[in-house]
């Protein structure tokens, strides 16, 4: 067997290895058990670990090889919490889902298992994916692997943080308003939020609907589209999901001929960190270097896109976590008088005080009396962010910019004043209001953390995003290996413990 | 401006039990965050239809045809309280 590097190796490589049978799946599973044995202390990706299940699982991939030589088969993969998988606890990192043991399998997961993917385990993120730092969820506080005093990013930060300190060769999130792309981008890997509808959102635990959508995060761009091909297409359990106008291919471009990649003049505004600009303006000289042409666009409604944003996204979660109430699954508080009781007390005891939040600001919002004032206007608001990008589109054929402001921020910085938070998002917010797909691929380092360059094309232009962001990556060569680091002290999760969080090994993937 | 009877008003509306101190610091968190939501009332929106979604799809159907459903133990399988298959609740107030 040769000597693997999980901080390096890509899930093209590894299935290359697999394929060329230098390596079996069982010891390319072990790789990353290993690892998690081995850093799993310090960055805390995981909510629960698979590890029995996964070593048992690809035993059997190896063994029946000829059966299950499916494009995917034998290559391990970590999964972000918020995904129900039959047999396997699912907690969505909430005190109301400890201990849920879901009966059904999200579709996005079950077409990878379908496939013969390996999963590792589940990996946190922010309760109910609502945050930017995974410092939300109720049982841990995970690390960045580039410096263990600082966040991975949310909400998929646990998912971000395994791929980038090898805990898991790729993984999957979920991005509601950039929770898959501003992890990304402050651990130093690709992620990508596909076009809304390409991607079966049945077994994702509802955040807003209108928003959500499933995604990889990986090594590479490669590594990106070949597990996008695995994800999309229509899924008669989600109405809202639609068959791609053409199939995702996997990328090889080395030239950006042709290409005009337009740069808002709202998304540079105030807030971008001098290091996020210098690399970020590289990049853009890089894409000269290979033949794209750079031009200065204008999003007039950016400014509008957030303050939209944190009406409909509550909006949409105070109407989709209704069914938290303690009566079919979940937390329920002690001893309730009566059913008034019971729901009050077990929905203030089981939801974080993120969730609170957001359960208030949605119900105000949709509330009598405020309706037209808030949401009405926050979706007419939509629509004008929506019209922007058309008028963009006409010009350009993506946009760039930073995917966060900042590099990686200590943790605790932002935790006492939700809205410090919510600004994280101003660059990645816009394109889940419109739907449309974006990327973001590591650009380069800012004191050392990694800075996140973002692509935004037009709905369904997965294929040609995927290809100028494989050029780029090309162009730009990062190192996605992190430095385990310690700039500060470790904050310790003010959490909750759960208990024992297990999975019925009988029902899991078998 | 919200008040925190506005607060204890909405969290009743949320079915969601406040903690007298939470209520008090939830008043200050959501009066700050809906001075920067007012942002768009800057805007004018006369005649901008809304977007409720974005794709183009409407009314998705599938064929009317009966399909096995969740057996009646797997559905009671995660629930706190259960009698006679049914979810268990305690009397309604």
């Amino acid at each position: 067997m040769t000597s693997l590097d999980p901080l390096r190796l890509t899930a093209r490589q590894a299935k290359k290895l697999l394929v060329d049978g230098e390596i079996s799946s069982a010891e390319l599973t072990k790789v990353y058990l290993d690892q998690i044995e081995t850093v799993e202390g310090k960055v805390r990706a995981y909510i629960l670990v698979t590890a029995d299940n996964a070593a048992r699982y690809s035993t059997k991939v190896d063994r029946e090889m000829q059966a299950m030589r499916g494009p995917l088969a034998g290559l391990p993969i970590a999964v972000k919490d918020n995904m129900v998988t039959e047999g396997v606890t699912t907690t969505c990192a909430s005190k109301i889902l400890a201990n849920y043991q879901p009966v059904y399998t999200a579709t996005a997961v079950r077409q990878v298992w379908e496939d013969h993917v390996v999963v590792l385990g589940k990996t946190n993120l922010d309760e109910f994916a609502m945050g930017s730092s995974t410092e939300n969820s109720a049982f841990q506080v995970t690390a960045n692997p580039w410096d263990l005093s600082t966040v991975p990013g949310g909400s998929s930060g646990g998912s971000a943080a395994a791929v980038a300190a090898g805990e898991a060769l790729w993984a999957l999130g979920s991005d509601t308003g950039g929770s898959i792309r501003q992890p990304a981008s402050l651990c130093g890997i690709v992620g990508m939020k596909p076009t809304y509808g390409a991607v079966s959102r049945y077994g994702l635990i509802a955040f807003a609907s209108s928003l959500d959508q499933i995604g990889p995060l990986t090594r590479s761009v490669y590594d990106c589209a070949l597990l996008l091909q695995h994800l999309v297409g229509r899924d008669p359990r989600d109405s809202t999901s639609v068959e791609l106008p053409e199939p995702i291919a996997l990328p090889s471009a080395e030239r950006l001929d042709g290409l005009r990649v337009g740069v808002p003049t709202e998304y540079l505004g105030v807030g971008i960190e001098p290091g996020v600009r210098a690399r970020f303006d590289e990049a853009l000289a890089r894409i000269e270097d290979l033949g794209g042409s750079i031009v200065e666009i204008s999003l007039p409604h950016t400014e509008y896109a957030l303050p939209a944003y944190y009406i409909i996204a509550p909006a949409e979660a105070s109407a989709n976590l209704a069914r938290f109430d303690g009566v079919r699954y979940g937390y329920r508080c002690a001893d309730p008088e009566d059913l008034t009781d019971l729901y009050e007390r077990t929905r203030g005891e089981g939801f974080g005080p993120e969730v609170k939040r957001r359960v208030m600001i949605g119900t105000y919002a949709l509330s009598a009396g405020y309706y037209d004032a808030y949401y009405g206007r926050a979706q007419r608001v939509r629509t004008m962010v929506r019209r922007d990008f058309d008028r963009a589109f006409a010009e350009v054929d993506l946009i760039a910019s930073p995917t966060s402001p900042t590099v990686a921020f200590k943790a605790g910085a932002r935790t006492a004043d939700p809205l410090a938070m919510y600004v994280c998002d101003i660059c990645t917010i816009p394109a889940n209001l419109a739907g449309l797909p974006a990327i973001s691929i590591p650009c380069g380092l800012s004191d050392g953390l990694p800075v996140g360059f973002q692509l935004i094309g037009p709905a369904f232009s997965e294929n040609r995003m995927l290809e100028a962001a494989h050029a780029l990556e090309g162009a730009v060569g990062f190192d996605t290996a992190p430095s385990f680091k310690t700039s500060g002290p470790r904050p310790e999760a003010a959490g909750w413990t759960p208990g024992e969080i297990t999975y019925r090994p009988e029902d899991a993937q078998s | 401006m919200i008040s925190e009877d506005d607060v204890r008003y909405v969290a009743r509306l949320a079915r969601l039990r406040l903690e007298p101190e939470e209520s008090s610091r939830m008043t200050g968190e959501l009066a700050k965050i809906l001075a920067h939501i007012d942002k768009m009332s800057e805007l004018d929106l006369d005649g901008v239809p809304p977007t409720a979604h974005v794709l183009d799809v409407v009314n998705v159907t599938r064929e009317d045809k009966e399909r096995p459903s969740l057996p009646r133990e797997e559905a009671l399988r995660n629930a706190p309280a259960v009698s006679d298959d049914c979810f268990r609740v305690p009397r309604m107030g």
